[in-house]
């Protein structure tokens, strides 16, 4: 069954398009990604679906419900890890924690249950009358995580959920949402633009421009570039272009100041390749395929040379 | 379409919140009594009242106007503050309505205020203002009525500021002059005629002329100068715009 359902979706915010017509579909269960460059309308799908912003065309329909009539209804369903921490710095994690379940009406028992429950699942339960304020990046982003669950959500929307941690923290955090999944089972709609993160959901969408440019596993993602990906960086890369072209018949590309060619087998082609051309070879690299490769070869561009984040503000 | 247990826990937070930031705690207590003991007792010894009252126990009405002023408009800028820091948004997914989210915001607002307010008629007797049980359950009345509109006002304010930056203009335009010509700290008849006629656009001009009709019931230039019944009305207009314009401007867009 599908939890998620998008269709055709488009957002413009005064006159440019940040999303420009997205379709896809989340199954319940599903670990879900959004991966793409900043800016490229990834946050504001999520906050399309979180029933934050309405979008300015297309549907979109959580947990059975449409965001944009039903917009109760599917906030009922859904728990939100924003990109910022959004936690009450002058309140105690206890105090976060019990704002949260009052918000959802929850009565006073099952509140406290919850609250020590999900305490423990992140580790925190030792600080539970701490004031947050003193908290580390990690802790705060594990009690926000909490803080998530605590209605027991049927979607979990986690938006760019390691943004702004350090590389120690961001690898405990994400092996801590890796056993959570194990743990509770329920959908996990994310974005990121790590594409190590990415390799850990069930199936991708990669989002550039506003536009999602292929969707499936990650292995069949890097299973599609049929290859190897062979850098190569020569003092005339038009004419070295025209040569292999004319020579092996493969399609090139131009990454900035190297040509990308992907072959099976790349470390042999390598030789056959050097006999092949006639201009002077500065360097060459081979590199079996990653994320980071399709949405190359997809975009012509690295991930993180994506525009950069632009902030918007949710207004309320 | 109400859900109280979110109103409850809005004003637990904001109480909360109020209790813990000890400066704010401070400023409230210290203010009122700076501009009743310190401009006050200072303007006493040069102000002729022409009647029985002193220049002190005149500003009385005008500085519990003054300070649920002040109390509502900072509390609503808890709003802007939780914008900027994310803790808004934490609100907004929560499956509650917009007007349950505004009806927290006025309940912890209006009762910071009250608390304030009420706490001040404990001068009342220092001054030579006789405040009985009578008075105290009528001033509880009019002081709520008056620091939910403030209150309702100030939300109307926030919602439209993008950061705490923006506060001083509103502080300096809006909240300062409201609270110069409410007639807090002179009687409205002797102002010159367009600050006079302006004063009548201020809404806390009939909050603090309804607490001059329980404060100073016997005085006649410093008393109160609107008939009660009017005072109460345009409070009670207010607050329902304000309420329904800031319920407003909460939806998304």
């Amino acid at each position: 069954m599908s939890i998620i359902e998008v269709k055709d979706l488009k957002k413009s915010y005064n006159g440019k398009e940040a999303v420009k017509g997205v379709d896809f579909i989340v199954e319940e269960g599903e670990t879900f990604g959004f991966l793409g460059p900043n800016g490229a309308g990834k946050t504001t799908t999520i906050n399309i679906l979180c029933t934050l912003l309405k979008q300015s065309s297309g549907t979109a329909r959580v947990a059975g419900f449409d965001c944009l009539k039903q917009p109760a209804l599917v906030r009922s369903k859904i728990g939100l890890v924003f990109q910022e921490v959004t936690l009450d710095n002058e309140l105690t994690a206890y105090e976060n924690l019990k704002f949260h379940c009052y918000l959802y009406n929850m009565d006073r028992r099952l509140t406290e249950m919850r609250i020590d429950e999900m305490l423990e699942v992140v580790g925190l339960t030792d600080r539970k009358t701490d004031i947050v304020k003193n908290f580390s990046g990690g802790m705060k982003r594990r009690l926000e995580i909490a803080r998530g669950l605590l209605h027991r959500p049927s979607v979990l929307f986690l938006d760019e959920p390691t943004l702004g941690l350090d590389p120690q923290t961001r690898v405990n955090v994400w092996d801590f949402i890796k056993e959570l999944k194990a743990d509770i089972g329920n959908t996990v709609f994310m974005t990121t633009h790590y594409m190590e993160e990415a390799e850990a959901c069930k199936r991708i969408a990669i989002i550039d421009d506003g536009r999602i440019i292929a969707c499936d596993t990650p292995e069949n993602l890097k299973r599609s570039l049929k290859g190897d990906t062979i850098y190569l960086k020569t003092n005339d890369n038009k004419m070295a272009e025209r040569e292999i072209i004319k020579k092996f018949d493969i399609e090139v590309k131009s990454v900035k100041d190297s040509l990308a060619l992907i072959v099976e087998g790349g470390e042999k082609f390598i030789p056959k390749l050097f006999d092949g051309l006639s201009v002077e070879v500065q360097s060459v690299s081979v590199k079996k395929p990653t994320l980071d490769d399709v949405f190359l070869y997809l975009t012509g561009r690295d991930l993180r040379d994506g525009k950069p984040a632009q902030q918007r503000k949710i207004r309320g | 379409m109400l859900s109280w247990k979110a109103i409850y826990v809005i004003f637990l937070r904001e109480f909360k919140r109020f209790y813990r930031q000890r400066g704010r705690l401070i400023t409230t207590v210290a203010r009122p009594l700076m501009w009743l003991f310190i401009v006050g007792a200072g303007l006493t010894s040069i102000i002729d009242t022409g009647e029985h009252g002193s220049y002190m126990q005149f500003i009385l009405p005008g500085i519990v106007g003054m300070t649920i002023l002040f109390s509502s408009i900072f509390s609503t800028l808890s709003v802007v503050w939780d914008r900027e820091f994310g803790f808004l948004r934490e609100m907004l997914v929560a499956p509650v309505s917009r007007l349950t989210l505004v009806a927290g915001k006025l309940v912890s607002g209006t009762a910071l205020s009250l608390f304030q307010g009420v706490a001040l008629l404990l001068i009342a007797p220092f001054l030579g203002i006789h405040v009985g049980a009578k008075e105290v359950v009528i001033m509880i009345f009019l002081i709520t009525l008056v620091s939910f509109s403030l209150t309702a006002f100030g939300l109307f304010i926030a919602a439209r500021l993008d950061s705490l930056e923006g506060f001083n203009v509103i502080m300096n335009f809006i909240i300062l002059p409201m609270f110069f010509l409410s007639g807090a700290l002179y009687p409205l008849k002797k102002l010159p005629e367009p600050l006079y006629y302006l004063s009548f656009i201020n809404p806390l001009t009939y909050g603090v002329d309804s607490f001059k009709h329980i404060l100073l019931p016997g005085a006649s230039t410093l008393g109160p100068e609107l008939s009660l019944p009017i005072d109460i009305f345009v409070v009670i207009i207010f607050s329902v715009v304000m309420t329904a314009l800031s319920a407003a401007s909460f939806d998304r867009r």
